[in-house]
C-alpha cells in the first residue's frame, strides 16, 4: 500500500478555482463515499479549508489511483480536466508524509504558525472515522500528523509573537495590563485597520468601549456595533482620564493630542498607564507624548516594526520545525517498514510449509508402508528441520533494524518468494 | 550537622541560581521546575540549618554576621517562593535567585562559631527585633528585583522593540501593583523593627537612642520607603518612578547591612 496525496492551495491555484473545489457539507460526505469506491483506493480523507483542498489516500497503486482520483475531481466539480492540471499536486509516500506534517504544523499556510489549520485537520479526519474510510494506513499517518503538530507547537515557537498589526496591538495590550477585562477603552474617529484592532481588543475580553467620532451618526452606528457608548468627539481628550486604551484613527491633518495636554491627563489620571495606538497616517497624535512616564504610545510604523521582527523570528522557527518533521517522518518510516515485513514473514512461513508438505508427500508415495508411528516420526522430524531453519530469517525480519528493507528483499529474493510457482 | 544542613543549602541555592540564569537565555518550562525543585530542596534544608543552630545556641540565630545573612537569605527565599506559587511570574527567579546566592556566600564565608551573647541583650527582644527586620528587609529585596524586572520591561514596551525578554517577562501593571504591595508589607515591618530595637536598647542600656550608624541608616531607608508610599498614595507616582526608589532603597539596606561593618563602630553585635 501506498500513500498518496492529491490537492492544491493557495500557492497553486486561485480562489476561483479553490472555491470550485471546495468539497462543503453535503458535497463532503458523498466525495468521500465515492472516493472510497475508485479502484486501488483503500483509505480516504479530504481536507476542505478556504486556502487548500486535499485529498489524502491510502491506495494500492500510485500512479493508477492518481489518474483516477483527478478523473473524479474533474467530474465531482464539473471542471474540465486540463483546467486543474497546472493547479493540482500530488505526493506518495515519503514525501506525502512530510507534506501532511508541514501542513498540519502550518509551514505550508500563507501565514506561518497559524493555528486554525491543525483543528482543521482533526476535523477532517474525525469525519473520515465516522464515516469509516480509514484503515490502518491513514489512522496511524493523521495520528501521527496531529501529535508532530502539536510537538512543533509546543517546542518551536513558531506560533508566538504576533504577525498582523492589529494582534500585535493587543499583544502589546497584555504587557502592559494585566487584565483586559478591567480596562476601558477608546476608539477615536473610524477606519478599517483601528475597527479591526477594535475587534481583537473586544474579543480578548476588554471592558468598557467608547467611540468618538466626528460625525455623531457613524459613531452611534460604531457603538451598536462594538456595543459601546457614544461620547462627544471635543470631549475626548477630558475622556482619556478614565480610558486605558486609546485607538486612534482620525483622519485630522494635525496633531489632535500634544504633549501638555497630555501631561495634564496623567496628573488627573494619577498617572494610571494608559496605551495609545495611532493608526493614522498622517499621525495625529504627538509622539512626544511617549516620554512622558505610563503613556504608551506607539504609531503604524512601530507595529509594523514589531511584526517584522516577529515575522523573521517564525521563520526562523520554521526552521526548527522543519528539523522535528525530519526526526519524526524517519519514525513513521521505520513503522511504515514494519508493516512490510509482515507479509514477508508469512509468505517464509508458508514457502517452507509447502516445501515441507510437498517432500512428505513425495516420501510417503515412496514408502506406503510406513505405519502411523513412523509417519508423525518423519513429520516431526520436517517440521523440527523447517522451523530452525526459518526461525533466523523470521527473528532478523521482526527486529527492528535500519536496513530492513534491505533485509526483506534479500529474504524475498534468497527464497524466491516473489517467484511465481506452478 | 549544622555546618553540613548550611553547606548543603548553599550548594543547592548555587545550582538554582545557575540554572536561573541559564533560564534568560533558554527557556522552557521545565528548567523553571528544576530551578524551583532545587530552591524549595534549599530551603528545606537552610530551615533545618536554621533550627538546629537555635537548639545549638539557645537563642535566635540572628546575631553574628554569618547568622544575621544567612536569615536574610532565608527570610528571601521564602517570600521568593510565597510570590512564585502565587503569581507565577516569569523569570523572577533569575532576579532573585542569584542576590540570595550572593547572600548566602557572604554568610558562607564568615566566621561560624557561637558566641555567647552578652548577658544585657539577652531578652525576647532579640527574635522580635531580628525577625521583623529581616522579613521587612527580604520584602524590600524583593521589591527592588521585581522593580528591575519592572524597569526592564518598560524600556522593551517603551523602545518600541520589544524583543529579547519581553515576552517572558510579566506584565507592567503586576509587576508595579506586586512591587507596590511588597513595600506595603516590608514598611510596617521596618517601622516595628525600628521601634522594637529602641525598646530593646532602652530596656539593655536604659536609651532609646544610640550613635550607632545603622539605626541612622535605618531611619534614611525608612524615611525613603515613606516618600515611595507617600507619592504613591498622594500623586499617584507609580510604575518607573517607584521601582527606581524601590530599587534605591534596597542599596541602602546592602550598605547598611555590609558597609557600615567596615567602619566597625557600631552597638549592633553583628556590625
Amino acid at each position: 500500500m501506498n500513500i498518496l496525496i492529491v490537492g492544491l492551495n493557495h500557492k497553486t491555484a486561485d480562489v476561483d478555482i479553490r472555491e470550485k473545489l471546495a468539497f462543503n457539507g453535503q458535497k463532503l460526505e458523498e466525495a468521500l463515499q465515492r472516493i472510497k469506491t475508485l479502484p486501488d483506493v483503500k483509505e480516504a480523507v479530504i481536507l476542505s479549508t478556504c486556502n487548500r483542498v486535499e485529498i489524502y489516500l491510502a491506495v494500492s497503486n500510485a500512479a493508477a489511483a492518481h489518474e483516477a482520483i483527478k478523473n473524479f475531481i474533474s467530474e465531482f466539480h464539473g471542471i474540465d480536466r486540463s483546467a486543474l492540471e497546472t493547479s493540482l499536486y500530488a505526493y506518495t509516500d515519503i514525501n506525502a508524509v512530510r507534506h501532511v506534517f508541514r501542513v498540519a504544523s502550518s509551514l505550508d499556510s500563507m501565514i506561518v504558525g497559524e493555528p486554525q489549520i491543525l483543528g482543521q485537520i482533526k476535523d477532517a479526519f474525525d469525519f473520515s472515522l465516522q464515516k469509516k474510510t480509514t484503515g490502518i494506513l491513514l489512522n496511524k499517518l493523521m495520528k501521527k500528523t496531529i501529535s508532530v503538530a502539536k510537538r512543533i507547537r509546543t517546542e518551536t515557537k513558531i506560533a508566538e509573537n504576533a504577525v498582523s498589526i492589529s494582534f500585535a496591538a493587543v499583544e502589546l495590550a497584555k504587557k502592559i495590563f494585566t487584565d483586559l477585562s478591567t480596562k476601558s477603552f477608546m476608539l477615536l474617529g473610524a477606519g478599517d485597520m483601528a475597527e479591526l484592532t477594535a475587534r481583537h481588543l473586544m474579543s480578548s475580553g476588554v471592558g468598557d468601549v467608547l467611540i468618538a467620532n466626528r460625525t455623531y451618526e457613524s459613531g452611534e452606528k460604531l457603538a451598536k456595533e462594538f456595543n459601546g457608548r457614544v461620547v462627544r468627539f471635543d470631549d475626548f481628550i477630558h475622556e482619556i482620564v478614565n480610558t486605558d486604551i486609546v485607538i486612534c484613527s482620525t483622519g485630522a491633518s494635525k496633531y489632535v493630542l500634544m504633549k501638555e495636554q497630555m501631561h495634564k491627563v496623567m496628573k488627573e489620571r494619577r498617572h494610571k498607564p494608559v496605551f495609545i495606538i495611532d493608526i493614522s497616517v498622517p499621525r495625529n497624535i504627538d509622539p512626544k507624548i511617549n516620554d512622558i512616564d505610563n503613556v504608551y504610545l506607539y504609531d503604524v510604523d512601530d507595529l509594523h516594526g514589531i511584526v517584522d521582527t516577529n515575522r523573521l523570528e517564525r521563520q526562523k522557527e520554521a526552521e526548527k520545525a522543519e528539523g522535528i518533521i525530519a526526526e519524526e517522518i524517519e519514525t513513521f518510516q521505520k513503522w511504515l517498514a514494519s508493516l512490510d515485513s509482515v507479509p514477508t514473514v508469512v509468505a517464509l512461513r508458508d514457502r517452507a510449509d509447502a516445501v515441507k508438505k510437498e517432500e512428505i508427500e513425495k516420501l510417503l508415495n515412496k514408502l506406503p508402508r510406513l505405519g502411523e508411528k513412523e509417519r508423525d516420526a518423519v513429520e516431526y522430524m520436517a517440521n523440527a528441520i523447517i522451523n530452525k531453519l526459518i526461525h533466523p530469517p523470521t527473528a532478523a525480519l521482526k527486529e527492528d533494524s535500519e536496513d530492513r528493507d534491505v533485509l526483506i528483499a534479500t529474504i524475498r529474493k534468497l527464497y524466491g518468494l516473489d517467484e511465481r510457482r506452478d | 550537622m549544622i555546618t553540613l544542613f548550611f553547606e548543603l543549602a548553599l550548594t543547592f541555592y548555587f545550582t538554582a541560581t545557575i540554572i536561573s540564569v541559564v533560564e534568560l537565555f533558554r527557556s522552557s518550562k521545565t528548567t523553571t521546575k528544576i530551578m524551583l525543585i532545587f530552591v524549595v530542596t534549599g530551603f528545606v534544608l537552610h530551615t533545618i540549618s536554621i533550627v538546629l543552630r537555635y537548639a545549638d545556641a539557645g537563642r535566635m540565630p540572628a546575631v553574628n554576621p554569618h547568622e544575621a545573612t544567612s536569615f536574610f537569605s532565608w527570610c528571601t527565599v521564602l517570600l521568593f517562593l510565597i510570590l512564585e506559587f502565587r503569581y507565577k511570574l516569569g523569570l523572577l527567579g533569575s532576579f532573585i535567585m542569584p542576590l540570595v546566592f550572593v547572600l548566602m556566600l557572604s554568610s558562607a564565608m564568615l566566621p561560624r562559631d557561637i558566641k555567647p551573647l552578652s548577658p544585657e541583650l539577652q531578652s525576647y527582644w532579640l527574635s522580635i527585633h531580628t525577625i521583623l527586620a529581616f522579613l521587612g528587609n527580604a520584602a524590600f529585596a524583593m521589591a527592588a528585583g521585581i522593580g528591575v524586572m519592572y524597569l526592564i520591561q518598560e524600556r522593551y514596551v517603551k523602545s518600541k522593540h520589544p524583543s529579547g525578554l519581553f515576552q517572558r517577562l510579566p506584565n507592567l501593571q503586576i509587576l508595579d501593583e506586586i512591587n507596590f504591595r511588597l513595600i506595603t508589607i516590608g514598611f510596617p515591618l521596618l517601622t516595628l523593627a525600628i521601634i522594637s530595637g529602641a525598646l530593646w536598647a532602652q530596656s539593655a542600656w536604659g536609651s532609646y537612642l544610640s550613635g550607632d550608624p545603622r539605626i541612622v541608616l535605618a531611619i534614611i531607608t525608612w524615611l525613603i520607603y515613606a516618600i515611595v508610599l507617600h507619592t504613591r498614595l498622594l500623586a499617584g507616582w507609580r510604575g518607573k518612578r517607584a521601582a527606581i526608589l524601590s530599587i534605591i532603597g534596597f542599596i541602602t539596606i546592602l550598605i547598611a547591612f555590609f558597609g557600615i561593618k567596615l567602619l566597625k563602630k557600631g552597638l549592633h553585635v553583628f556590625l
